[in-house]
């Protein structure tokens, strides 16, 4: 098992918590991971990646190779696009269908869209809202997650675990919100994937 | 044993503390700050009472690390690699008064420039002082180099540098502990003489860092970080040093062909080179930063055969850091690239925040600036540095930590003038005070504007060393009370704010107007 994840967002969309669920659930899983993320200048309001490699073998680069990638997990759709050249040929994009719009040039929503639904294998997700339905409002992000573990070979119950653990600290309410947030992006995948 | 999640930086952190570490010093700076910061979060830091305060400086934090060195204590200090410049003096003296307690120097470089003014090369400071350098490849490196740096610096008798890249400080990976050691006990440096760099003690303790040169020599010949692992294809070697080899082990998963040196601890280990050189056609040096390794290499072979290759040659850019892309074009790999990049993805640089004071602070300024056919604003190191791009382009120039004032009176001593420089709190503790001081003592027409966000915001809001003393600093420096001017940065305050600003540029001799409001950052984590 290997898979290849390409995290994308822009600064402030919480991409290193969902680097953070995913990856707490394969070290529980026993799996090698490296992940590599972005700090400093670039978060503020800038486009952020994180690679996140995942192994049943060790990992040598902390770096995925152009060509790589299983799955582009993006909180922005224009950002899910960047990175189409480190994606595989089977490889799928998950991705919010929210634009975030903190430059003057951004294009219009419908063309980001269509770029997006020329790829054979993507699923978007109205991340925001769905959360919004689960009384979630802060939880996009992990909706995220949800929508990208049928592309993982992952059990649901070790990102529940992931999402137990981390979010311990904060209440029985913040986990219960998350784990809703994360089985609402998961039934949505099941749902739209081809 | 259980396996932690770490970045490089935390593995770092968690390797000293179990290493027996008393203290850490550290000024913030991307990509170094996560080593301080694990070091203030952590209970066992905590519990053991081991120093992590951030200090105004990297060279106040160099000084105070080799203090704690001085009484047999193990100490470490991290910083960026530019800090390194600034810390450059109590560095390069260390090296020659050697340490008591064992001191690490930690370095961290940024290839590609991800967050930094230039991408230079840590490795060649340690070969300037003349200590050994070690260079983790992955975060289990990282962990243990920290751990074991720390004696064998005091095995050595000299401080250790160990460099890190961005990409390794912020990959996270699983790392697996050792058992802590105690923190070393209060111990006097025998030699009463050891840290007194009067020229006649100097020449002596030179003498003695040269010749422990083979000592640093037979420790990496037989370093566990310095692995020679032989391959049938003798067309060409390769050495791999520091993250270099992930990318390179990237490109053969099912093993390297070619004899692959991989280096770990400096000064290079001659013996597998030696083999290398005469057993292969060629050589391929991967390494992170400048060709340092290639150049030395070259030097050190006959100049016909191996034909060295690396950064220094072309076979891999000078620029800029590597990826595995770029290494496996080096030796030729085919690979299949994924769709380019759709034309209608746009660049997303980064901004200020929304709400940010600078944001205010600009808006008036550059209202301001407009009025005048020359004025020019010098700027410096911190979020505010963004005020360079659109919509604001407020700035001129962007040198070091603390330039923007000193600039601005060099400016001003050549005749211009509004010159203005726009500096921040965490900034201005760090080197702009001194700055000031130099204009105020030749009464330079400069008009200085601290922009007080109350921290060191770039970074991720670490204390800012001036916290609640700004003004008390520029008076005591000498800057007249009625010339120091506090506002708020803050829309509805637009026109006051541009009204002092033009009386302080008028105002013919030094001036400071204090823009105060807290960073928003910093704000929203308080109310969380």
């Amino acid at each position: 098992m290997k898979k290849d994840i390409i995290l994308s967002g822009v600064g402030g969309q919480g991409i290193l918590s969902i680097a953070a669920v995913i990856g707490e659930a394969a070290l529980q899983q026993g799996l090698y991971m490296k992940q590599s993320e972005v700090h400093g200048m670039s978060q503020r309001g800038g486009d952020v990646q994180s690679n996140l490699r995942i192994s049943d073998s060790p990992i040598a680069s902390d770096l995925i190779p152009k060509g790589n990638a299983d799955l582009i997990l993006s909180m922005e759709p224009m950002e899910a696009l960047r990175y189409l050249p480190y994606m595989n040929e089977n490889g799928w994009i998950v991705s919010s269908s929210t634009c975030f719009k903190n430059i003057p040039d951004y294009p219009a929503d419908v063309q980001i869209i269509d770029e997006i639904k020329k790829c054979p294998n993507h699923v978007l997700v109205d991340a925001e809202e769905i959360a919004k339905q689960c009384g979630n409002t802060r939880g996009a992000n992990i909706v995220l997650v949800g929508a990208a573990l049928p592309f993982l070979d992952m059990p649901v119950e070790t990102v529940e675990n992931a999402i137990r653990y981390i979010f311990s600290r904060k209440g029985e309410q913040v986990v219960e919100a998350n784990l809703a947030a994360m089985r609402a992006g998961y039934d949505h995948s099941m749902k739209h994937k081809q | 044993m259980e396996k932690l999640l770490l970045l490089a930086d935390e593995a770092i952190a968690l390797g000293a503390l179990d290493g027996g570490l008393s203290g850490v010093y550290a000024y913030p700076g991307t990509p170094s700050t996560e080593i301080t910061e694990y070091i203030q979060q952590s209970p066992q830091g905590k519990a053991s009472e081991v120093h992590c305060k951030w200090s105004a400086n990297e060279k106040t934090a160099m000084e105070a690390a080799v203090g704690l060195s001085f009484v047999g204590k193990r100490a470490m200090v991290c910083m960026k690699h530019v800090g390194l410049n600034v810390a450059a003096d109590p560095f390069m003296n260390a090296a020659v008064t050697g340490i008591n307690g064992g001191l690490i120097v930690l370095s961290a470089d940024d290839p590609s420039m991800h967050s930094s003014q230039n991408e230079q090369d840590s490795r060649f400071y340690g070969k300037f002082a003349l200590i050994p350098v070690l260079e983790p490849s992955n975060q289990q490196e990282a962990y243990d180099m920290a751990y074991e740096g720390l004696e064998l610096s005091e095995k050595l008798g000299r401080p250790i540098l160990l460099r890190i890249t961005t990409r390794l400080a912020h990959s996270r990976s699983g790392v697996i502990r050792k058992p802590c050691k105690p923190q070393n006990a209060m111990k006097m440096p025998a030699n009463k003489r050891q840290f007194i760099l009067l020229p006649a003690i100097a020449r002596g303790r030179y003498a003695e860092l040269l010749a422990s040169q083979d000592k640093f020599q037979e420790s990496s010949e037989n370093s566990v970080y310095n692995t020679f692992t032989d391959g049938g294809n003798k067309q060409t070697g390769i050495i791999a040093a520091g993250i270099g080899y992930n990318y390179l082990m990237e490109n053969f998963p099912q093993g390297c062909p070619y004899p692959v040196l991989k280096v770990g601890q400096y000064p290079l280990p001659l013996k597998p080179i030696e083999k290398m050189a005469a057993e292969c056609e060629s050589i391929m040096v991967i390494e992170e930063g400048y060709p340092l390794i290639e150049d030395a290499i070259r030097g050190m072979l006959p100049p016909k055969k191996p034909i060295i290759r690396g950064r220094g040659d072309g076979s891999l850019p000078r620029q800029g850091e590597l990826n595995p892309d770029i290494v496996a074009k080096a030796f030729g790999i085919q690979k299949t690239e994924g769709k380019p990049m759709p034309e209608v993805v746009k660049m997303r640089p980064p901004a200020l925040c929304q709400g940010c004071g600078h944001r205010d602070m600009y808006a008036a300024l550059k209202d301001v600036v407009a009025e005048y056919t020359q004025a020019k604003v010098f700027g410096d190191i911190g979020c505010y540095t963004l005020g360079a791009l659109p919509p604001y382009t407020a700035i001129d120039s962007c040198l070091d930590m603390g330039a923007s004032i000193t600039m601005a009176k060099g400016a001003a001593d050549g005749g211009l003038h509004p010159s203005i420089a726009v500096i921040g709190d965490s900034t201005f503790a760090h080197s702009g005070i001194t700055a000031l001081l130099d204009a105020v003592n030749e009464n330079s027409p400069i008009t200085v504007i601290i922009s007080d966000n109350e921290t060191t915001a770039m970074t991720g809001g670490q204390d800012s060393a001036d916290f609640g003393k700004i003004e008390s600093i520029c008076r005591g420096i000498g800057v007249p009370e009625n010339h120091i001017r506090v506002l708020v940065p803050l829309k509805k305050n637009y026109e006051e704010m541009k009204q002092v600003i033009r009386e302080e540029i008028e105002h013919n001799g030094v001036s400071v107007i204090i823009p105060r409001r807290e960073c928003v950052q910093t704000l929203k984590r308080k109310k969380k």
